[in-house]
């Protein structure tokens, strides 16, 4: 019979998260929610770009480039995307979409609805203290499920005895 | 194939103890299995999720993810991690004698 309660029970997971597009975003969000739907402890910890996926006026805003991004190819093709190409008006909003698109299809939930099922999951979330100064934030600029701005000292004694995952 | 006496019969457990075959579950099992895994006891909240996934799983071919079940059975991720403490994922298909999901998300 399984033992669903003991096992890793004791596992503590931290996953940092440094950048703020849409892809990064997400992957940081499908490793959380299969954390703590294993019963693992979780903490993200969010910090310089990555602040954009707990900012409440940008969350629903992040984007995925394609520019200096030759793994993404042209929608139907092996062809990637000369920079050129990417860089020109109108194309990140069109990759961003495009994706938009395909994690719908693959019923992945909008970035702030993923992020609220998370929470309600029982995870933390935490900002850096040192990206909050510096982009001179105020706590009502946060999303509301962020516990709280924290030094890098004190993650060092939150992820005491955790696996960390850095994105 | 290893098997387990649960509620009286004789069921095909794979190694993590799910069950393999859907038609040797039955509702009359489910308190059983709910029993083996610290559910002491199935409410009507309980009964919709199982019944949910049972319904879906027989539509779908496939066990559904907690994404899933709160979003079509209409029971919030808050009250699944009530319901099925810990792991709701594998808890829920575990009383309904279905696999553990396969989706990510």
């Amino acid at each position: 019979m399984p033992n669903f309660d003991d096992e890793g029970a004791d596992r503590k997971l931290c996953i940092i998260v440094s950048k703020g597009t849409m892809e990064w975003a997400t992957a940081a969000m499908v490793l959380g929610n299969a954390a703590i739907g294993e019963g693992i402890d979780l903490h993200v910890f969010f910090t310089f770009w990555g602040m954009d996926a707990i900012i409440d006026r940008r969350m629903d805003k992040l984007q995925v480039s394609p520019v200096a991004n030759p793994s993404m190819k042209i929608p139907g093709t092996d062809v990637g995307m000369a920079n050129m190409l990417a860089g020109l008006p109108g194309m990140t909003a069109f990759a961003s979409s495009m994706m938009k698109k395909e994690m719908k299809a693959l019923d992945v939930p909008p970035h702030r609805e993923f992020m609220q099922m998370v929470a309600d999951s029982g995870a933390h979330f935490w900002a850096c203290r040192l990206t909050y100064d510096m982009l001179g934030l105020k706590k009502e600029d946060l999303w509301d499920e962020v516990d709280d701005v924290i030094s890098a000292s004190d993650f060092m004694e939150l992820s005491d005895g955790a696996q960390i995952i850095f994105i | 194939m290893a098997t387990e006496l649960i509620g009286g019969k004789e069921l095909e457990v794979d190694d993590e103890g799910f069950m393999t075959d859907p038609s040797q579950w039955s509702e009359e099992l489910a308190p059983a299995l709910g029993k083996e895994i610290g559910l002491d006891e199935l409410t009507d909240e309980h009964w919709k999720v199982i019944r949910f996934l049972r319904s879906d799983f027989e539509a779908q071919g496939e066990t559904a993810t907690l994404r899933r079940v709160s979003t079509m059975a209409d029971v919030s991720t808050k009250d699944l991690y009530k319901l099925f403490p810990k792991k709701p994922a594998k808890k829920m298909s575990y009383v309904a004698g279905l696999q553990k999901p396969t989706g990510c998300v």
